[in-house]
């Protein structure tokens, strides 16, 4: 059928969903349709790693087996130093930018490296906001139990209450570099209520809270001067004979070279998974997103938490064909656009926890309440249009300016046509196991952003990954630069690869496959 | 599962039966299926890109295009993640532009309008020509928002360019030698910095957290076991 003919029944039943409203799952109710549902869920999906310090622990299939992947450093490369610093960065991402900022502040010598450029980061396309309790009514322990709550009560209370208690401070911290969050009449800081929250808390830059804050940073970094490795992707760490973090190996994507940096720190800023596609979903995330951090860290001997878990942002496009997979953002539903299936009916609160959303529309999709496309692909209804009909006109284009650009792009207007979406592969919940000054077992070894994990349970809240970034991004960089006027730069080995290696052996591991991914195998091959 | 199989499936032919369109990528004539995107077409083509992709959801200026439609003199500018090829299309991706980026202390200016014209002296010399704002793939009426920077209209040009990707597409075109994207962030953050009004209650939190006026608080929770906090956790909506 036509899109505008399926689409009659959303705007046929608009004003009588409007008076609806729909009660948030009860406890066991929650439990039971993640369970049923949630991807997370389903075994088939997963195994457990063979060996390394999570030997036994189960996750998803593809990611177990870049763990387990083989370095492409041979073991009598060449290690003659080309860069010496204190705390070396890898990623150029939120937690990356922040990192380097804070320990260049703090006086150490920083390089900055990332495999794409500068600012190249899912952090760049954070459009929902900033969970930061600011507002009189609300607090950072309110703030604390609602991301407990969307965790599954699963959060590492200390990383937990560091977040939540440094949040304040953070947001003077970027108010006095520049950035330009949404404020009321008052010129106080206005708020918006998120997913999953009690209170309204996220801070915005209407719908660019990503971009503004990381157009900001990375101007910042180049103002500090701080030195920068751009194209160069890491592929190895280095370890002295104590299994001490001391430098990585990178490989110019330019010229193929190998660059060998040594440090006294080094901060793992690396992000995500979304292109690791795993169970074939489509993803969010940008095109680096391929959880090379966490394979650098397994190897080295870094212990990882909660990597069974992942977020699928219940608003991923299905339609059009070239949008599949990009964020509606969840803006959309804090001003009350409703989920509807195929037959105009709302299904779930919208403002529940992203687990319990995304596994609602999964459980619409799979019961045949959900709107099919002809390339296979199966979705519901986002009614947009309903925020100008709830608010007047123009709301959608002055609140979300990014997302009526995106799809007007392709000849769509969401003010008047509602939206196709399904759950789209957007985080990885857990990460690298750190302490609340981010650093992992491995010592001189930090995680900082995404590519960490405890934080955020078995669920992240929604706005709480751009604060994340900003309060262990500091506190990494912090630590590393402080630890850099006490310490020697150690010895560069690759020993920790060689015990890597003999395990592997060991448990007959001979998948041939190399890691870290680096970017994602888009490139067709013919013949 | 559904019940008829016809049932609430939108049309999509393309999708069925991909038609092969003829584009040109950098000069090549190759054939891919139409209504991909640019990006999509260049892997369709079997070219590995590693500079000139981002996000790939039009929000970082990584994958700045240069494209032109079939008997059409006029050269446009497009993200490639976000717009889909048609027959007779010819691109070419936008090589990183040598911009000069002034460097400040943002915190430290004293009187940040008039230190425009220290950073970017040529800002200024805008001749009118438009080009910035037919170059932007954004929408953004970049020439307007230079005046007003000139103009010390700070105000509006960090709202105009909130919607800027940095792509630098405004950049190459101009025969004044602005970088309109550089100077409109520089403004930007001087807004930010110098001309926003300071949010009370936030340092009112920021006390108040100092103070240790929610440690009781802290201290309640913190020594609950896991059932009872899972319980006082239910008690807040």
């Amino acid at each position: 059928m036509d899109i505008h003919a399926l689409q009659q029944i959303v705007h046929k039943t608009r004003d009588a969903r409007r008076k609806q409203t729909i009660p948030k799952f009860s406890p066991e109710d929650r439990d039971q349709l993640i369970h049923k549902y949630h991807p997370d869920f389903r075994a088939s999906a997963y195994r457990p790693i063979k060996f390394g310090p999570n030997e036994g622990d189960k996750t998803v299939v593809e990611l177990a087996t870049l763990l387990e992947g083989d370095s492409s450093i041979q073991d009598h490369v060449d290690l003659s130093v080309h860069y010496t610093c204190d705390v070396l960065v890898i990623g150029g991402g939120g937690a990356g930018c922040a990192a380097a900022l804070h320990a260049h502040g703090a006086g150490a010598k920083t390089i900055l490296a990332t495999k794409l450029r500068l600012g190249d980061s899912n952090s760049v396309m954070a459009q929902g906001g900033m969970q930061i309790s600011v507002a009189p009514e609300d607090s950072p322990v309110t703030h604390f139990i609602d991301t407990l709550k969307g965790g599954h009560m699963q959060n590492d209370h200390a990383l937990l209450k560091v977040m939540v208690e440094e949040g304040p401070s953070i947001a003077k911290w970027l108010l006095e570099l520049g950035v330009l969050f949404d404020r009321q009449a008052d010129g106080n800081l206005h708020v918006k209520k998120g997913g999953g929250s009690s209170k309204p808390r996220l801070l915005t830059c209407s719908d660019y809270t990503g971009l503004e804050i990381m157009r900001v940073l990375k101007d910042e970094v180049i103002n500090q001067k701080i030195q920068l490795l751009e194209f160069a992707a890491a592929i190895e760490l280095l370890s002295d004979d104590e299994g001490n973090c001391t430098g990585a190996i990178f490989k110019d994507l330019d010229n193929q070279r190998h660059v060998v940096v040594e440090a006294k720190s080094i901060i793992l800023a690396t992000g995500g998974i979304g292109r690791l596609h795993i169970q074939g979903f489509p993803t969010s995330n940008h095109y680096g997103a391929t959880g090379d951090g966490l394979c650098l860290a397994y190897r080295i001997g870094a212990k990882l938490d909660h990597i069974d878990t992942f977020q699928y942002h219940p608003s991923g496009a299905v339609y059009p064909e070239q949008l599949i997979g990009a964020l509606v953002t969840e803006g959309i539903r804090s001003e009350g656009g409703q989920l509807v299936n195929a037959k105009g009916e709302r299904f779930v609160n919208e403002l529940d926890t992203r687990d319990v959303v995304s596994s609602s529309i999964i459980r619409e999709c799979e019961e045949g309440r959900g709107i099919r496309t002809m390339s296979g692909r199966v979705g519901v209804w986002l009614d947009t249009p309903l925020l100008d009909a709830e608010h007047g006109p123009g709301t959608l284009e002055k609140h979300f300016p990014a997302m009526m650009l995106q799809f007007e792009r392709f000849g769509i207007d969401i003010s008047k046509d509602p939206v196709l979406i399904y759950p789209t592969l957007h985080y990885q919940n857990g990460g690298v196991k750190i302490d609340t000054n981010s650093e992992t077992n491995v010592k001189n070894l930090f995680v900082a952003g995404e590519a960490s994990g405890g934080l955020h349970g078995r669920n992240r809240l929604m706005g709480n990954s751009l604060l994340d970034l900003m309060v262990f991004g500091k506190r990494s960089g912090l630590t590393a630069a402080g630890r850099a006027k006490s310490t020697k730069q150690g010895k560069l080995t690759l020993t920790h690869l060689q015990r890597f290696r003999a395990e592997a052996k060991k448990h007959g591991n001979t998948s041939g496959v190399i890691s870290p991914m680096i970017l994602p195998a888009y490139t067709r091959k013919v013949g | 599962m559904a019940t008829d199989d016809t049932q609430n499936v939108i049309d999509q032919p393309e999708v069925l039966k991909p038609r092969l369109v003829t584009i040109e990528i950098a000069g090549k004539k190759v054939d891919v299926p139409e209504g991909i995107t640019v990006i999509k077409a260049m892997w369709y083509a079997g070219i590995d890109v590693v500079r000139g992709v981002g996000c790939l959801g039009g929000f970082c200026g990584a994958c700045a295009t240069y494209y032109r439609t079939k008997d059409d003199p006029k050269v446009r500018t497009c993200l490639a993640c976000q717009t889909a090829v048609q027959d007779g299309m010819s691109f070419t991706m936008m090589p990183p532009f040598p911009a000069r980026k002034a460097t400040y202390e943002i915190q430290k200016l004293q009187d940040p309008k008039q230190d425009l014209f220290n950073f970017y002296p040529e800002a200024p010399l805008c001749r009118n020509c438009n080009a910035c704002t037919e170059a932007c793939p954004q929408k953004i009426d970049v020439r307007e928002g230079v005046w007003k920077a000139v103009f010390g209209d700070f105000k509006s040009v960090s709202e105009m360019f909130m919607d800027c990707v940095m792509c630098g597409m405004c950049t190459p075109v101009c025969i004044a030698d602005i970088a309109p994207n550089l100077v409109a962030l520089y403004v930007s953050r001087a807004q930010g910095a110098h001309f926003s009004e300071k949010p009370a209650s936030l340092d009112t939190r920021i006390k108040e957290i100092q103070d240790g006026r929610f440690n009781d608080e802290w201290n309640k929770i913190l020594k609950m076991n896991d059932k009872e906090l899972a319980q006082h956790c239910a008690t807040v909506k």
